[in-house]
């Protein structure tokens, strides 16, 4: 019925006068999102580094963890090191293919994490409302009144360095985001006239928030938390920069940058190499999100 | 008003509960037993008794709350471990570092912000606007620690302008307004404004594109108001949403300034941070993010209150 509603009063605008088929309103989503091409070429990027970070060890071209001391900060373009080598004498490039697996799994883990118990936090308090909502959105508050900046190392600098304990950190910095927004847009739906109508005819709650809620609300959630995939980028390498996160020999882009900080006098370009590579993520990222955004018609 | 500012206030106080008992939570997250955690690893057993008692680990934790809360708001934020001061002073001594680089980082971003905001709000779906849009969704997306190495390399290394680490030649970590200290300050402020100016000038940009699109506008238009009358209402109309965001953001620079700090080893509460966290010295991570939460909290309340007396159209709930 929706999705009628949706290809009837927004026809095609390359033909305003034909008869409209309906879609379905993923695949409405999709051809708009297709059309857009700023959001393809970042998708195409974001898959080819997952690509290439899920394929790594196949072929990557030397030893990522084989060190030499007398092939410390060899420059880029050396022969049989194409992007030169690190402090410890080991193959940059194999080591940025390889990173790519830990620094892609702890932005993004975190966000899809935070994402299911935002959405169940907020849906939960928005669609119960009175005490149940107070109690919930205030603590959410509580969490969201820090910087996220702050929060996150505040929880891993407490909960100490690890993998582990800087996805916890991050989950728990995104969950108050997400909650919030959730929260906000259930309480919409739920004062719609279609949820009264359903209540009215004797349907219980559950039912309500599964057939009625949330395939409304999800939308919207969903465009927010890829939104905070970029940010979440941007942070978890921060922690692993700061030694919160990834533990040594592991490879992973921000604790690259920390490690090769020693280089930037006598290497600069290898000294920035793994930063570019965050930052190209987290453009991606961004970009992906605005055009999933809008088109998917979400204004926030 | 009044009753808006006392509920606005009634509305904070909780929340600042919240964050100290957050604060207060983490000496007790953090692995192992907290005693252990507060005490250097050399501790007498005299001094174990002695904290036990000071903390009151051998009491339940709501009284422990109580205590730590009650001697918080008397200044005494415990000792630090690594350097046996009191946190308070090690906090104090920092934030004023740290709140001047983010308070420049914060006019920078919000001058350029501010700047790409008007020309992509003014000029919509034109070149300008794109290459406006572009720089913000650049500034939002930089790992800025990054940013920082990259500016270290081109302005210290390369070109050897400006000096890569530290706040003054002589290495105290005193400031002094002169042009060889001020010139420690470029590099950091100059990273750390890329951050707002972003978010600044997406803010600006849609205030503008929606305040242009206002009858009033037409309205002013066809009074015969030239382009600059007209200037001069749009920028009325968006200062006071603007300067909230800038305000904001001015309270996330100071939270979120640790990695910034940590490249340019910049003597700020980031650094202390960075240190509390390699030694393991828990009452100073504990204190300096209760003093930087707390003061976020504040300058939320402060931001909220102002942008109502400037702006008696926002209505509150």
């Amino acid at each position: 019925m929706s999705a009628t509603i949706t290809s009837t009063t927004r026809p095609a605008p390359s033909a305003p006068l034909q008869a409209v088929r309906s879609r379905s309103h993923g695949a409405n989503v999709l051809r708009r999102l297709l059309r857009n091409p700023v959001a393809m070429t970042a998708a195409t990027i974001i898959l080819l580094l997952i690509l290439v970070a899920i394929f790594a060890p196949w072929i990557m071209p030397a030893d990522p963890f084989a060190t030499s001391m007398f092939k410390r900060l060899r420059p880029v373009g050396t022969p049989g090191y194409p992007l030169g080598t690190d402090e410890l004498g080991r193959d940059l490039l194999s080591r940025l293919m390889l990173g790519g697996r830990l620094s892609l799994f702890m932005g993004i883990a975190p966000v899809i994490m935070a994402f299911v118990i935002g959405s169940a936090l907020g849906i939960l308090a928005g669609y119960a409302g009175g005490k149940v909502n107070t109690v919930i959105m205030r603590c959410i508050d509580v969490l969201y009144a820090f910087p996220s900046v702050l929060l996150a190392i505040a929880l891993s600098g407490a909960l100490g360095a690890g993998i582990t304990n800087a996805l916890i950190s991050l989950t728990v910095v995104f969950v108050p985001q997400i909650a919030r927004i959730a929260e906000s847009v259930t309480t919409q739906v739920r004062r719609s006239d279609y949820v009264d109508a359903a209540r009215a005819s004797g349907a219980p709650a559950l039912t309500i928030v599964r057939r009625h809620v949330f395939g409304n609300v999800i939308g919207p959630i969903f465009v927010y938390a890829t939104s905070l995939i970029s940010v979440s980028m941007i942070l978890a390498s921060g922690l692993s920069f700061l030694g919160l996160g990834v533990k040594p020999p592991q490879p992973e882009w921000g604790l690259m940058l920390n490690t090769l900080r020693t280089a930037i006098y006598s290497q600069p370009l290898i000294a920035a190499l793994p930063g570019v590579l965050i930052f190209v993520t987290s453009v991606s990222f961004n970009m992906l999100a605005d055009g999933l955004r809008t088109a998917m018609e979400v204004k926030q | 008003m009044i009753s808006y500012l006392l509920r606005r206030i009634g509305y904070a106080l909780p929340i600042m509960l919240g964050v100290s008992f957050l604060c207060f939570m983490l000496v007790h997250i953090a692995p192992g037993d907290p005693l252990v955690s507060i005490l250097p690893a050399d501790a007498s057993v005299d001094l174990q008794q002695q904290m036990m008692k000071l903390y009151g680990f051998d009491r339940p934790w709501p009284v422990q709350f109580a205590q730590w809360i009650w001697r918080a708001l008397h200044g005494d934020l415990g000792t630090s471990i690594a350097t046996a001061r009191p946190v308070t002073q090690e906090v104090f001594k920092a934030v004023g570092n740290t709140f001047m680089l983010a308070a420049l980082a914060t006019l920078i971003g919000f001058a350029f912000g501010s700047l790409f905001g008007f020309v992509a709000g003014y000029f919509r779906n034109s070149w300008m606007d794109r290459a406006a849009s572009f720089i913000s969704v650049i500034g939002v997306s930089l790992p800025h620690y990054w940013l920082g190495m990259v500016l270290v390399i081109i302005f210290s290394a390369k070109l050897m302008w400006l000096p890569a680490t530290g706040a003054g030649p002589d290495g105290s970590g005193l400031w002094k307004w002169d042009a060889e200290h001020v010139k420690y300050l470029i590099l950091p402020a100059v990273t750390m404004s890329f951050i707002p100016m972003g978010i600044v000038a997406r803010t600006v940009r849609a205030l503008v594109a929606d305040i242009l699109s206002q009858e009033f506008v037409i309205g002013l238009r066809a009074r015969g108001l030239g382009d600059f009358g007209v200037f001069k209402h749009v920028v009325k109309n968006c200062a006071p949403t603007a300067l909230a965001v800038m305000g904001l953001q001015l309270g996330y620079l100071l939270g979120g300034s640790i990695l910034i700090e940590t490249v340019f080893s910049w003597p700020g509460t980031g650094f202390l941070l960075n240190q509390a966290i390699f030694q393991r010295d828990l009452p100073l991570l504990q204190g300096t993010i209760l003093v930087l939460a707390l003061f976020f909290v504040g300058l939320n309340l402060i931001v909220d209150v102002l942008q109502t007396l400037f702006d008696p159209r926002i209505e509150r709930a």
